[in-house]
């Protein structure tokens, strides 16, 4: 345990590696492997990390490793006076770091393998580089999840963000890849600011940056119920750096142009890992958040609307991964309103079960788009299960797990969010229920267009593929797709196969992953199995030191401490007050309401897929609406973006007209002056000098017959002088 | 009787004798002449002087201006003979190398 610093360390001299040398000189295996490699063995070190984590008793499951020492003591103005301003390069394993650790670890272990398939087309400089990335990331999100404060914390946050640009920009050549990686590093750093606020003021508060100090710190302070202090203002800060991170209202919009990206990394950050470290933030820092109510319930509004809007939007989407998009934003919401309702341990178990079957259900959609050559529209796929029965079987164990059947992951997960919502909020629970519902119904429409139905893809050679034959004429008679814009991910997503067979399974070393994180789908759900079903709740029970201020401190005797604890304590011992026949009727009405959508989904996409047709004219000003994703981005191009370029614009032109006028004035000012300045030179100056040497020339004029030469003249001249010398001399005087 | 004013008389002519020399004449041996002629009306007028007042230093005076008188023609003469022997002319009307 004592090594936890090797697990991020591990991907990051993997992602030196390959980026220093690998560019160059690895062929794509060796670039490959060397990922996998690393990654394996960060995975290693996590188990046993975790293994020993588990042996020690509960309370004591915490260690906190540092390093080196960072940032050395800097006198720093805190509120109470001068504090010293030190960070030390340290990382902390706990069960709710350790529980990250194995889903970042475990999923992108699964992801690297997948990729070495995935990108097998890319040109070998580009696989190199891609992996470089990949394990930066993990690096990175590593760094996160282990820090032990805020600041290590913060390092990986940025790091993070920063290899989610790179690898949706991984095709710049492309420019909605570019603009897509831009939209989100941009919006990213909106959230961060947040973040970086929040953590100045954690300091200026409490005057250390430590997890562990500001939580026992924090835990003494009384709860603001009633008044709007200073741990809300630090909470709201934070919740702004968790919306942008975690894709919430308002600055979700850059996750589904994040799937410009290879599929892989759609998986890794933009579904399992990056985008839950808002949600892992916000349980870090259950203590600060719990003393906030009022803060608590922006975070519960906005996750359980950003479900239901995105929700909605996904139902109306045909890119199959733009759909998947919008579920995570959606699932995010639900850990945010999980958060809000002071659920952190139904947050966190969801934040692992989404993770598997998310991470599954982008794969699966990544082995589809891999078969059909680089298409992304579903309405040009369709009838897929017989060509690829692995990827059909896995997405469906996702698909289910995601819905919410019971006995897959997500039932579990989903289920103790919606039942705490109840038990908080009867309107968020209303919500939540009706995102639930449509979950189930977009899920299922986009496992029955993409892989029952007739298939509506492009022909292929028969000959190649004789068995499907009669499928290729179909696209002809029924269905057939608009002229849709995603021919050219074909081209610009690289899966150039040279001539394509038609749609096919995919390799090993993608359908492993697939296989494997299906299992994961199913079985993650078993470790919090709630006690109205016999289970016992291990995740929660075990997940729980993490989220309240420490014990031992309250042993020393802080008095004032106390208070603040037992109102934390509090929180989960609202539970009891709804009975378990409550508990179970919760459970049979969201998996009724699970079932109905899929009942719908089935109905209108597979017996009878004219009815959507129509449903889509009968309400055509809503479904344009859901289209157009509520016309946000609109909105923003209108409003934030316009009125940046306005603004922009108006500084340029304060500039051109003041700035340079200022300049351009003075130097026309300089110009005029130096032209009086060279008059007066000319004329005054220049006339004095001209004035002596015309003096001097012309009176030279008649001096100069005086210099005869003659001898004899200047002796005449010489008597004269004499004479009029001795004259003086003689007669004046 | 021969009175001082005699000599004063002679001295003046030949003083007066010797500037119309130097100022008309164009051959610079007859001007150097004149200018003798000028120191030697000079030379009078203090023996004369000297004699009337019965004071020697008057011809002691005379004696160091016939010295100088002779070091000046020796001198004079060598400047004339350098130039004669540049331009082969002795006329003081080609004397005007310093003219402008």
């Amino acid at each position: 345990m004592r090594y936890i610093w090797l697990i991020p360390l591990l991907p990051g001299i993997g992602a030196a590696i390959n980026g220093l040398l690998g560019i160059r000189a690895f062929s794509r295996r060796v670039s490959g492997v060397l990922a996998c490699t690393m990654m394996a063995a960060a995975l290693g070190l996590s188990a046993v990390a975790f293994w020993q984590l588990l042996g020690l008793a509960p309370e004591a499951r915490e260690f906190t490793v540092v390093v080196a020492q960072w940032i050395p003591a800097i006198p720093l103005q805190t509120v109470h006076g001068i504090g010293a301003f030190q960070v030390p390069w340290g990382f902390r394993l706990d069960p709710l770091s350790g529980m990250m650790l194995l889903v970042v670890t475990g999923i992108g272990t699964l992801i690297h393998v997948y990729s070495t398939a995935y990108m097998a087309d890319e040109p070998r400089g580009g696989v190199a580089r891609f992996f470089c990335y990949l394990n930066l990331f993990c690096f990175f999100m590593l760094m996160l999840v282990l820090g032990n404060n805020f600041l290590v914390m913060f390092v990986g946050w940025e790091g993070v963000g920063l290899c989610s640009y790179l690898l949706i920009g991984y095709w710049y050549e492309k420019t909605s890849a570019a603009d897509a990686g831009k939209k989100a590093f941009i919006t990213n750093r909106v959230g961060d600011w947040g973040f970086i606020l929040g953590i100045f003021l954690i300091f200026y508060t409490f005057g250390t940056l430590d997890f562990r100090a500001v939580q026992n710190a924090a835990g003494a302070l009384p709860i603001e119920a009633g008044h709007f202090g200073v741990l809300s203002v630090i909470c709201l800060l934070l919740f702004v750096g968790a919306t942008g991170k975690s894709a919430q209202i308002p600055l979700y919009i850059w996750l589904p142009d994040a799937m410009e990206g290879p599929t892989p990394v759609s998986a890794l950050i933009h579904a399992a890992t990056m985008v839950t470290a808002g949600v892992y933030m916000l349980g870090r820092n259950a203590v600060l958040f719990s003393h906030a109510p009022q803060v608590m319930t922006i975070v519960a509004v906005v996750g359980v609307l950003t479900a239901l809007m995105a929700a909605s939007i996904g139902l109306v989407q045909y890119d199959i991964k733009r759909v998947l998009a919008y579920s995570t934003v959606s699932q995010l919401g639900y850990m945010f309103t999980a958060m809000g309702v002071g659920a952190f341990s139904a947050g966190a178990f969801h934040l692992m079960t989404h993770a598997f079957f998310k991470a599954l259900l982008f794969l699966g959609s990544g082995s589809v788009i891999h078969a059909m050559g680089g298409e992304q529209d579903m309405r040009r796929m369709g009838a897929l299960k017989k060509y690829m029965p692995v990827t059909f079987a896995t997405m469906f164990i996702g698909t289910l797990a995601i819905a919410g059947i019971p006995p897959f992951a997500g039932f579990f997960s989903k289920d103790e969010i919606l039942f705490r919502a109840f038990v908080a909020n009867k309107a968020i629970w209303v919500l939540a229920v009706l995102t639930a519902l449509m979950t189930a119904f977009y899920m299922f429409r986009l496992i029955a267009m993409t892989f029952f139905g007739s298939y509506r893809g492009p022909a292929w050679d028969a000959h190649q593929a004789p068995a499907a034959g009669h499928a290729a004429h179909a696209p002809d008679s029924s269905h057939q797709p608009p002229a849709s814009s995603h021919d050219d991910h074909g081209g610009g997503h690289g899966h150039g196969h040279g001539a394509w067979h038609g749609p096919h399974e995919s390799p090993t070393p993608m359908t492993f992953p697939l296989m494997a994180l299906a299992v994961g789908a199913i079985v993650a759900g078993f470790v919090g199995i709630p006690a109205a079903l016999g289970g016992s709740n291990t995740l929660e029970r075990f997940l729980e030191p993490s989220f309240t201020a420490q014990h031992h401190v309250l042993a020393v005797g802080e008095h004032v401490a106390e208070g603040g604890e037992a109102a934390v304590e509090s929180e989960p011992a609202a539970e009891p007050h709804v009975s378990r026949g409550v508990e179970l009727g919760l459970m049979g009405f969201s998996v009724l309401i699970a079932v109905i959508g899929i009942a719908v989904a089935w109905n209108f996409y597979v017996t009878s897929p004219e009815k959507s047709v129509q449903l889509a004219e009968r309400f055509a000003g809503a479904h344009r609406v859901l289209s157009h994703k509520y016309y946000v981005d609109e909105l923003y191009g209108a409003t934030v973006i316009a009125g940046t370029f306005s603004a922009g614009r108006g500084l340029w032109t304060f500039d051109r007209r003041v700035v340079d006028g200022m300049v351009n004035g003075a130097g026309k000012l300089t110009v005029i002056s130096s032209w009086f300045s060279s008059l007066t030179d000319r004329t005054v100056v220049d006339g004095l000098v001209n004035l002596i040497g015309w003096i001097v020339q012309e009176s030279s004029y008649a001096f100069r017959r005086l210099q005869t030469g003659l001898v004899q003249n200047y002796a005449l001249l010489m008597l004269f002088g004499i004479f009029a010398f001795v004259s003086v001399y003689l007669f004046v005087r | 009787m021969i009175t001082p004013t005699h000599y004063m008389l002679l001295s003046a002519a030949l003083f007066i004798i010797g500037v119309i020399g130097v100022m008309v004449r164009r051959n610079i041996i007859i001007i150097f002449m004149s200018i003798e002629l000028m120191l030697n009306a000079v030379n009078i007028n203090l023996v004369a002087f000297s004699f009337q007042l019965h004071h020697v230093v008057g011809q002691v005076f005379a004696v160091f201006v016939i010295a100088v008188a002779a070091a000046e023609a020796a001198v004079g003469l060598g400047i004339i003979l350098a130039f004669y022997r540049n331009k082969e002319t002795v006329n003081i009307d080609e004397m005007n190398l310093m003219r402008s």
